[in-house]
C-alpha cells in the first residue's frame, strides 16, 4: 500500500516534469496537411469485397464455409460434428448465439445427431471455469460486426454476450460473418462502425489462426491462439 | 530542341578522379565535347568536403567548400564523373551552408550540380553508337547517386544504347559495397566484408568488368578483387562509354 | 576522457563477422524479408504517397505531443485504465513493482514489449522475487537461454532451428529433440498456455495509443499478447511517451504500413484494441488495467527540431533488415536495446553521443534505412549530425553528452584535412608528391593498414587529372582525338 502512494505521488511528479518539458520545446511550425486519397482508393464494389476478403484470410489458412441466412446454423452443425467436435462454447446473450442455440434444440428435437457436438454456454465468469475454458473446449463459435476486404479480416466486439477469450483460448474459433457488412479497408471500417468515437473495454481484427515465424522464418499455426478458423460465410448480399 | 541545351558547362573532377581515374576524368571530359558542349575545367579543384561534412566537422568542410564554389561563378551547369560528389554539392551544401551568410550563393551553385550521366541522358539526350568488341559487362549503383542524388537508371540507359554490351544484373545491386569513406578505416572489418560480399556478386553475374559512377566504390572493389586475385576488372562508366563510342 | 569512448561495437562486430553460423542466419532471414516488403508494395507511388501520410500523421502527433498526451490520459483514466508517468527506467521499474505487489502478484507474463527491454524490467522483477515470463516464441526462445532479442521484431532471428531444437531438448521438462518447427512450436504452446492460465499479471507493450478514445492498440501474430492482456485479473501496459495519436482513423495507415514493413504481411493475424478494463457484465478481462508512460530521455530527443525525427518511429524493424551492416554482424553486436540504424540514431541520444561514439560511426551511410523508412526518418541525415553533435558542443543543443567524443588526434587530422584542402597550390603540390611517390606508401602504414586488409593498396595515377587538364590547355588543344 506505501508502495502504490508512493509511486503514485513520484509518478505525478514525473508527469508534471515531462510535460513542462515538452511544452518548452514547442509545437514548432504548422500541421502537414493529411492527404488521405491513398486510402480513399481502396474501394470495391460487395461481391469483390467479399472475394477478396476471402482471398486475403485463406492466404493466412483460414478456412471458409459457404452459408445462407437460413442455413448457416446447420452449416456449423455439419462442421461440428465431421469434426467430431466434443463441444462448441457459445454466448447464449448474443443474437448469433441465441439462434444457433435454438436451432441446434430444433434438430435435436427432430431427431439428428443426438450424441454429436454439445453446445456450452459461456455463461459465468471466467474465474467460475478457467481451468476448464483452456482444457476442456474443443472449439467456440462467435458473431462479428464486420470483416475488412482490403487485407481480409472480421471485426469482433468482445461484449456481457460474448466474452473475450471465446475467440481465443479454444483450439478452434467459429466465426459468423455475413457478406454485407464487409468493408473496403481497416480505415473506412473504423468509420463506418464509429469505433473512432466510442469503444468498447476490447475491440480487434482478426485475420486467420495464431501464428508464428519466429523459428528461422519458418511459418508455424496455432502457437497460443486457436489453431484454426473458420468463417461461416453468409452470403446475404442479394438480400441487401 | 538543340536550343534549350547548354553550349558551355563546367566540369569538376573530383579529388578522387583527380588522382586515382584522372582517364575518367578524361572521357567524361571527351563524352561532353563529343556532345557539342564546350567543357571548362577551372584549376584549384580539391574536393568537395564530403568526408568532414559526414564527420561532423562541418567548419573544416566549409572552409573547404566555399573555395570550391568560388572556382565556378558563372551560370553554368557543374558536371561530376560521380554521383556521390554530386550528391554532396547539390543536397548537402544547402544543409551546411544553412544560415551561413554565403547561403544564396551556395544555394544557387547547388541548383546547377549535375551528375555527368545524369546530365547526359536528362540534358543532353545523348545518342550513343557501339564501336566495341561484343562484352558482358555488370553494373554497381553507388548508393549516394541514387538516394541522394536521384539518379533512376540513367547510367543503365546508355549501357543499353550499346548494342554489342550485354548488362548482366548484379545481385542486391542496391547493396553498399562497404567503401562508406571513414567508415572503411573506422570500421574495416564491416566494410571488408561488405566489399567480400560485393566482389563476390560482381563475379558471379559473369562479366568482365564491372562499371559504376563512383570512384570510391570502384577503388574499393577494385582493391578487394586484386586482393582476391579476380579476373574482373571495375572501369568508370564515363571511361567505359567514352571508349565503346569513339575510335582511337 | 578517451576511455569513455570505448564501447566495442568494432569489437564485437569483428567477432561476430567470425561466425559464419550467424552471418548465413541473418543473411537468409533478411534476404527473405527485404523480399518479401518488396512484395507487399508493388506499387511505388502508392507506396510513397502511403509514407507521406504516416509520416504526417506521425509529426502532427509529435507537434501536438503534450496536448495529445493529456488528452489520452484523461480518456484513459474516463475509461478506467490507471495511467502512471516515469521519467527513468528505474521510476517505471518502481512503478510495476508497486502495482503487482499491491495486488500481491508473483508470477508475470509478458507480451512482447521493447519498451521493457529497454528498463531492463525482467531481472528487476526477478531480483524482487516476481516471475516475469516472456510468452512471444522469440522472446521465450532468448529468455531460456538468457540472451537479449537481436531484432526488434523477430527477437531470434540469430538462431536456426537446429540451435532452438537443442535448446528445448535440453531446457523444457520432457521434450525430446526435433527440427520440425510444428512440433517446436507445440511445445512451446504446452508450457506457455499454462503459464497464461496460471498468471497472476500480464504485461504488453503498446503499438499505437489513441488520444481520442484512450485507447491501446496491439499488434501480433501469436495471441500471446491476447493472452496476457485478457486471460490474467491484472494488465499493465508500457509505452514510450511518443507512441501516442490523435485519432483512430490515424492508426489506420499506420498499421497498414507497420506489418507490410516489418514482415512484409498485409495485415497482422490480431489488431487488438484494448480500452478498459472488464467491463460492467463482462465475464472476462483483466479486473485491473495499469499503464506506465516512460519517458528516459524522449522528451530531450522531442526537443531538438531536426532529432525530434527519431521519435517518428513505428518500431517496425525495416531499416534492420535493409541494413548492410546489421546484416552482417546482427542485432547482439550492437551492444545495446535497440540495435540496427534505428538504434544508431536512438541509443547514442539516450545514453550519450561520446559513449556511443563507434555506433554513430558503424555506418556506410548508404541511405537504405532512410529509403525504406515508412515515416521517412531522415536516419543518415541524424547520423551525420549526432556525428557533429558528439564532437563539438553547439550552443543551444540539449544533445546528452555532447562533444565528448571529441579526440584532439581527430581535431588534428579535420584541421590538417581543410589546411591541406582550401589551398589549391599546396594541394596541387601534394598531388604532385602523390602521383609520383604514392606507390611507396608503405602499406602497413596507420589507416592505410586498416583498409589494406582485404584489399590492395590504391595507387595514385602517374599524373592527375588538373595536371592533364592544364598541359592540355598550355598546348593549346582542346581535342585528343
Amino acid at each position: 500500500m506505501t508502495d502504490a502512494t508512493t509511486s503514485s505521488a513520484a509518478s505525478s511528479s514525473a508527469r508534471a516534469a515531462i510535460l513542462s518539458r515538452l511544452r518548452a520545446a514547442g509545437g514548432g511550425g504548422p500541421l502537414p496537411p493529411l492527404d488521405v486519397t491513398v486510402l480513399e482508393r481502396r474501394q470495391w464494389p460487395a461481391r469483390e469485397r467479399m472475394e477478396r476478403l476471402r482471398k486475403g484470410m485463406e492466404a493466412v489458412h483460414t478456412e471458409f464455409l459457404e452459408a445462407t441466412p437460413g442455413n448457416w446454423t446447420a452449416v456449423a452443425r455439419a462442421f461440428c460434428d465431421r469434426e467430431g467436435l466434443k463441444n462448441l462454447l457459445y454466448g447464449p446473450g448474443s443474437e448469433a448465439g441465441a439462434r444457433l442455440a435454438a436451432d441446434w434444440a430444433a434438430d435435436r428435437g427432430a431427431g439428428q445427431g443426438a450424441g454429436g457436438t454439445q453446445l456450452m454456454p459461456y455463461d459465468r465468469p471466467v474465474e467460475a471455469f478457467k481451468d476448464e475454458l483452456f482444457n476442456g473446449v474443443d472449439a467456440g463459435f462467435t458473431g462479428t460486426v464486420g470483416g475488412v476486404a482490403e487485407t481480409g479480416g472480421l471485426l469482433l466486439m468482445p461484449d456481457a454476450a460474448e466474452p473475450r477469450l471465446m475467440s481465443l483460448v479454444p483450439p478452434i474459433h467459429l466465426a459468423l460473418l455475413r457478406a454485407s457488412t464487409i468493408q473496403d479497408s481497416f480505415w473506412s471500417a473504423v468509420k463506418a462502425l464509429g469505433w473512432g468515437r466510442r469503444l468498447p473495454p476490447n475491440a480487434l481484427m482478426i485475420s486467420g489462426p495464431s501464428k508464428t515465424a519466429d523459428i528461422e522464418q519458418t511459418l508455424a499455426y496455432g502457437v497460443h491462439g486457436p489453431k484454426r478458423l473458420i468463417v461461416i460465410l453468409v452470403d446475404d448480399l442479394e438480400l441487401a | 530542341m538543340n536550343g534549350s541545351k547548354p553550349k558551355k558547362v563546367y566540369f569538376y573532377g573530383t579529388c578522387l578522379v583527380d588522382l586515382f581515374f584522372p582517364d575518367a576524368g578524361m572521357a567524361g571530359i571527351q563524352l561532353l565535347r563529343a556532345a557539342g558542349v564546350e567543357v571548362v575545367f577551372p584549376q584549384g579543384q580539391t574536393c568537395c568536403g564530403q568526408p568532414a561534412y559526414n564527420c561532423g566537422y562541418w567548419e573544416e568542410a566549409r572552409d573547404v567548400a566555399r573555395t570550391q564554389v568560388a572556382l565556378f561563378p558563372e551560370d553554368l551547369p557543374v558536371i561530376l564523373p560521380s554521383g556521390s560528389c554530386a550528391g554532396m554539392m547539390k543536397v548537402h551544401y544547402p544543409e551546411l551552408f544553412h544560415g551561413q551568410p554565403d547561403e544564396a550563393q551556395v544555394r544557387a551553385f547547388s541548383g546547377r550540380v549535375y551528375e555527368l550521366t545524369q546530365f547526359l541522358v536528362q540534358v543532353l539526350g545523348v545518342k550513343l553508337t557501339d564501336l566495341g568488341e561484343p562484352v558482358k559487362v555488370t553494373w554497381h549503383s553507388s548508393c549516394h547517386a541514387v538516394r541522394d542524388l536521384g539518379l533512376k537508371g540513367e547510367p543503365q540507359s546508355l549501357i543499353g544504347q550499346l548494342a554489342n554490351v550485354e548488362l548482366a544484373p548484379l545481385a542486391r545491386t542496391h547493396e553498399c559495397c562497404g567503401f562508406g569513406g571513414t567508415f572503411s578505416v573506422r570500421q574495416p572489418e564491416i566494410s571488408g566484408a561488405m566489399s567480400c560480399d560485393k566482389a563476390a556478386d560482381a563475379e558471379a553475374t559473369g562479366a568482365s568488368v564491372l562499371l559504376s559512377t563512383d570512384g570510391g566504390c570502384l577503388m574499393n572493389v577494385n582493391g578487394t578483387l586484386e586482393a582476391k586475385g579476380s579476373a574482373l576488372k571495375v572501369q568508370h562508366i564515363a571511361e567505359f562509354l567514352w571508349e565503346r563510342t569513339h575510335a582511337r | 576522457m578517451h576511455a569513455e569512448l570505448e564501447v566495442h561495437f568494432r569489437d564485437s562486430a569483428a567477432k561476430a563477422l567470425l561466425d559464419p553460423q550467424l552471418r548465413a542466419n541473418f543473411r537468409r532471414a533478411m534476404d527473405g524479408l527485404m523480399a518479401k516488403r518488396k512484395a507487399q508494395f508493388p506499387d511505388p507511388a502508392d507506396l510513397q504517397d502511403l509514407r507521406d501520410l504516416s509520416t504526417a500523421i506521425r509529426s502532427r502527433s509529435l507537434l501536438n505531443l503534450p496536448d495529445l498526451l493529456e488528452q489520452f490520459e484523461a480518456n484513459c483514466t474516463k475509461n478506467g485504465i490507471r495511467v502512471h508517468w516515469a521519467e527513468t527506467c528505474e521510476e517505471a521499474n518502481e512503478l510495476i513493482l508497486g502495482i503487482l505487489q499491491s495486488k500481491g502478484a508473483k508470477t508475470l507474463v509478458k507480451g512482447k514489449s521493447m519498451v521493457s527491454e529497454e528498463m531492463h524490467l525482467n531481472a528487476f522483477l526477478e531480483q524482487h522475487g516476481i516471475e516475469a515470463l516472456e510468452s512471444d516464441l522469440g522472446e521465450y526462445i532468448i529468455q531460456l537461454d538468457g540472451e537479449t532479442p537481436s531484432h526488434i521484431i523477430m527477437p531470434a532471428i540469430h538462431k536456426n532451428k537446429d540451435q532452438i531444437a537443442r535448446q528445448f531438448s535440453q531446457k523444457i521438462k520432457d521434450a525430446k529433440y526435433t527440427e520440425d518447427v510444428d512440433e517446436l512450436t507445440a511445445m512451446a504452446r504446452k508450457v506457455l498456455r499454462q503459464k497464461f492460465l496460471d498468471a497472476d499479471a500480464g504485461l504488453s507493450g503498446v503499438n499505437f495509443a489513441v488520444a481520442e478514445t484512450g485507447t491501446l492498440c496491439l499488434v501480433e501474430n501469436e495471441g500471446n499478447g491476447r493472452m496476457s492482456t485478457h486471460v490474467p485479473p491484472l494488465h499493465i501496459a508500457v509505452m514510450g511517451l511518443e507512441k501516442v495519436v490523435a485519432r483512430l482513423e490515424d492508426v489506420a495507415p499506420l498499421y497498414a504500413i507497420l506489418t507490410r514493413s516489418a514482415t512484409g504481411q498485409a495485415v497482422s493475424t490480431y489488431f487488438n484494441l484494448i480500452t478498459g478494463p472488464r467491463g460492467t457484465g463482462e465475464k472476462d478481462g483483466p479486473q485491473d488495467v495499469h499503464l506506465v508512460i516512460l519517458d528516459n530521455g524522449r522528451s530531450r530527443i522531442y526537443a531538438d527540431p531536426q532529432l525530434r525525427a527519431t521519435l517518428r518511429c513505428i518500431r517496425c524493424g525495416a531499416c534492420m533488415n535493409h541494413c548492410p551492416v546489421y546484416t552482417r554482424v546482427g542485432g547482439h553486436a550492437y551492444e545495446a536495446v535497440y540495435p540496427g540504424p534505428i538504434g544508431k540514431i536512438l541509443t547514442p541520444q539516450m545514453e550519450g553521443v561520446g559513449v556511443r561514439h563507434d555506433l554513430i560511426h558503424g555506418s556506410s551511410l548508404c541511405g537504405a534505412c532512410g529509403e525504406v523508412c515508412p515515416v521517412e526518418i531522415p536516419i543518415p541525415e541524424i547520423l551525420v549530425r549526432l556525428r557533429r553533435e558528439a564532437t563539438h558542443t553547439d550552443a543551444g543543443s540539449q544533445v546528452a553528452g555532447k562533444g565528448t567524443g571529441r579526440t584532439r588526434t581527430e581535431d588534428w587530422a579535420w584541421r590538417l584535412w581543410a589546411g591541406l584542402l582550401k589551398r589549391p597550390r599546396l594541394y596541387r603540390l601534394a598531388a604532385w608528391f602523390a602521383t609520383r611517390f604514392g606507390k611507396a606508401l608503405p602499406a602497413g602504414a596507420p589507416l592505410i593498414q586498416n583498409w589494406t586488409r582485404t584489399r590492395t593498396k590504391p595507387v595514385p595515377a602517374r599524373r592527375s587529372l588538373q595536371e592533364r587538364m592544364r598541359s592540355e590547355a598550355q598546348s593549346g588543344g582542346t581535342r585528343h582525338d
